[in-house]
């Protein structure tokens, strides 16, 4: 490996990271579309600031973008506050304009310098080795590298300084307030961060990417715990593995590296989302097949319970009764025999005295309705699960 | 070009009027649709679809080879579909919010097509380009092809609106309501989320992917601000959108180097700034007056009030006091009365003033009405 290429996945990891630590808890605050709009809408402060300095490295361009960042949260929630509009129609309104706003800057006043609202928009990772530190003659290393280093040194200071005050607010506004953290002064810091760091993010791997980097890591950790220290450390560490199975991809493809980042994360999330235990998609129509299952043994059961009368619980009046399909039948019958909940004599369907006191449970469940005890009951009787 | 002489070159200039003629069938039909996904809290399905689009034109272009805007438009569809109903799925069945799910789909599968794109420009293959305007939008690249698609999309969507409007109606509103009716609410569901990914998959050549949520979003939400009625902010919204489609195109082309993707959303946006302020019927401007004029109403029940305190005690209620008594009261102004006065509620002679039968009317009946009030709260 060269220098620039340890360099490159080098500013990829430390992007990634830097952006991990707020995309949790904006996942957390529902509020993930955020950083979508600041992405976009910082386009007419890198203008502004290019219009006043005139030197695309100004570090005014970011100071600008920031600004603007945090405008488009203020303009978010003052739109939003006039309730004539959803908060999401309020973000969707105003990020348009602003980009807007951007791209006419651009096209009336800088027509003729190099500012790409492609590259602004997509970034370009492999040149970031190119554009270096010089003091003096003295060669520090590439700027992109010292620029979100810095970045992501002050978040993490910022992180360990006001964890437990996050984690308060982002949980609990109220009680945070009442125990004197004020959830504005934490939802504007929050913001800022976000809004710092995608603005020295977008720089080195544009807007998308610094999207993708925020929500997908914390949503594939999200799907995998509840806790928010495991989640933070998950993010990160799926962070890392993109950044760097995303640099390999592009150099075996020839192709954007930002680009190939967001498909790995993409992979790595559809991975988690399918398989995640507990809270994945195939897990969760496990349950809802279980649950469905067992819900209908437990009508089934009820049934049993209501008539004394043999006729009413013949194997054959049953399908036409709770008007089930022969399989459906036949399987629930399998369960609750199974489970020693019933007996079949002659044809004949009846209760066993285990069965039987399930069944008057479900009942006081049913008449009482706490969401906790069927579960629990059904871990008491079943010793096979639907 | 100056303003006027774009107007008398729509008529005789033809690419012009196809781009004109464009751009507002665009404005209108996403007005149309995108009542339909304001009112249905998805205002930003339209961002996070325009984005997910961009791998579907990616793979038809890699696929078919050929840059026929047709077959990449149908790609772009397949794709927004995919993630609209990705976002659905993770919404209803894991625990992630929706503002994730749309967020997910858009960066993800954005960055999925900017792959395939960088991709298939290292493929020595001469087409390639120009795929990028899908990215920004190029309204100048419409033609007359594309007008008609539109116009056949667009009087499509009417079509199917207006055949099943009470159902859609009932759809937004309550969707209990109409399960229970019998109407089959997730076909009907489909049925419009396919229409609303349509439009924005059509934008996407003219405004490109960042801007095509305003434009579905924008003269909705500003319609929306005119009315209560479903038929007349759907139509509203139509004519706010060919507006901005039509007067964008105007001012991009009467100036050099101006995008009209960006112009027609900036107009759309100074419609919705307009409505926010200006309307009617919720307008910042009518509240603002409103709490004004409330306010007033508040001083001067207060002022007579108080006056009734004074007059109630004596058997002439016309008996006339100075002025003066009222100086320890806050909120009585030298306006306040001359107002009350006008309403013809007190008298003022000199430094006097006196309770007409009017006004004493209006004090005592406040006074009951507060007391029954107070009563109830104690209570």
């Amino acid at each position: 490996m060269s220098t620039p290429q340890i360099e490159i996945q080098l500013i990829a990891v430390v992007v990634a990271i830097a952006c991990a630590i707020p995309g949790v808890f904006l996942v957390l605050r529902k509020m993930a579309l955020i950083s979508d709009a600041i992405s976009h809408s910082i386009l007419p402060g890198i203008v502004l600031g290019f219009l006043i300095t005139h030197d695309l490295n100004s570090p005014l361009l970011i100071l600008f973008a920031a600004i603007f960042g945090v405008i488009t949260v203020v303009l978010v929630e003052a739109i939003q506050k006039t309730g004539l509009v959803k908060e999401d129609t309020a973000i969707g309104l105003v990020f348009p304009v602003l980009f807007s706003i951007g791209v006419l800057l651009i096209a009336k006043n800088a027509n003729d310098v190099h500012l790409d609202i492609d590259a602004v928009l997509l970034g370009e990772l492999a040149f970031a080795p190119f554009d270096r530190l010089l003091i003096g003659d003295q060669d520090f290393g590439t700027k992109s590298l010292w620029v979100m280093g810095t970045i992501l040194i002050s978040t993490c200071i910022l992180l360990f300084m006001f964890f437990k005050e996050l984690k308060v607010s982002t949980f609990d506004a109220g009680l945070s307030s009442a125990l004197g953290f004020s959830p504005i002064v934490l939802h504007y810091g929050l913001m800022s961060v976000s809004s710092i760091t995608v603005v020295g993010a977008f720089d080195a791997v544009g807007a998308i990417l610094v999207v993708a980097l925020m929500i997908a890591p914390a949503a594939a950790a999200y799907l995998l715990t509840s806790n928010l220290k495991k989640m933070m450390i998950l993010s990160i560490l799926f962070g890392i593995i993109s950044a760097l199975g995303g640099y390999w991809l592009a150099h075996f493809l020839d192709a954007s590296i930002s680009g190939s980042i967001t498909t790995i994360l993409g992979i790595l999330f559809l991975i988690v989302y399918l398989t995640a235990p507990k809270k994945g998609l195939i897990s969760v129509l496990i349950m809802h097949r279980q649950q469905k299952k067992e819900v209908m043994l437990l009508t089934f059961m009820l049934h049993l319970n209501n008539h004394t009368e043999t006729t009413e619980r013949h194997i054959n009046h049953l399908n036409e009764h709770i008007n089930w399909h022969k399989i459906n039948s036949k399987k629930i019958l399998d369960l609750a025999l199974k489970n020693n909940l019933i007996l079949i004599n002659n044809e004949i369907v009846s209760l066993t005295d285990k069965g039987q006191e399930f069944t008057n449970l479900a009942i006081d469940y049913i008449v009482t309705n706490t969401d906790e005890k069927i579960e629990h009951m059904k871990d008491d009787f079943f010793l096979f699960r639907g | 070009m100056s303003f006027s002489e774009y107007f008398s070159l729509l008529f005789s200039d033809y690419t012009l009027r196809t781009i004109s003629l464009g751009t507002a069938l665009l404005g209108a039909i996403c007005g149309m649709l995108g009542s339909f996904a304001v009112l249905r809290k998805q205002s930003l399905l339209g961002d996070a679809i325009s984005h997910a689009a961009l791998p579907g034109i990616a793979l038809a272009f890699l696929i078919t080879g050929a840059k026929d805007s047709n077959v990449l438009l149908l790609g772009a569809l397949v794709s927004g579909l995919i993630g609209t109903f990705w976002i659905r799925s993770m919404v209803s069945k894991t625990h992630l919010k929706s503002d994730t799910a749309l967020g997910l789909v858009l960066s993800l599968f954005f960055g999925f097509g900017m792959l395939l794109l960088t991709f298939i420009q290292k493929q020595p293959n001469a087409n390639q380009a120009g795929l990028d305007k899908y990215l920004f939008g190029q309204a100048a690249t419409l033609i007359e092809k594309d007008v008609q698609i539109l116009l056949l999309v667009t009087t499509a969507s009417l079509f199917i609106l207006l055949l099943f409007w009470k159902e859609f109606k009932i759809l937004l509103f309550d969707v209990e309501y109409a399960n229970t009716l019998g109407f089959n609410t997730k076909l009907l569901d489909i049925l419009i989320t396919f229409l609303i990914v349509l439009a924005i998959v059509l934008g996407l050549q003219t405004v490109g992917v960042v801007l095509m949520s305003a434009m579905l979003l924008a003269p909705a939400a500003a319609a929306r601000q005119w009315t209560n009625k479903l038929s007349v902010m759907v139509g509203l919204a139509a004519v706010f959108g060919a507006f901005s489609g039509v007067v964008g195109t105007a001012i991009s082309a009467s100036q050099n180097n101006l995008s009209t993707g960006p112009v027609i959303v900036l107009i759309a946006g100074c419609i919705v700034f307009i409505s926010f302020i200006f309307s009617h019927k919720r307008g910042l401007l009518l509240r603002e007056y409103k709490f004004l004029q409330n306010r007033r109403e508040l001083h001067h029940n207060k002022t007579l009030l108080f006056m009734y305190d004074i007059a109630k005690d004596h058997t002439n209620i016309g008996h006339p006091h100075a002025i003066k008594i009222l100086n320890n009261f806050h909120g009585f102004t030298v306006k306040t009365l001359k107002q009350l006065e006008t309403k013809g509620f007190i008298l003022v002679s000199g430094q006097d003033w006196s309770l007409t039968e009017k006004g004493y009317h209006h004090a005592t009946s406040m006074f009951k009405k507060n007391e029954i009030e107070n009563v109830n709260t104690t209570n």
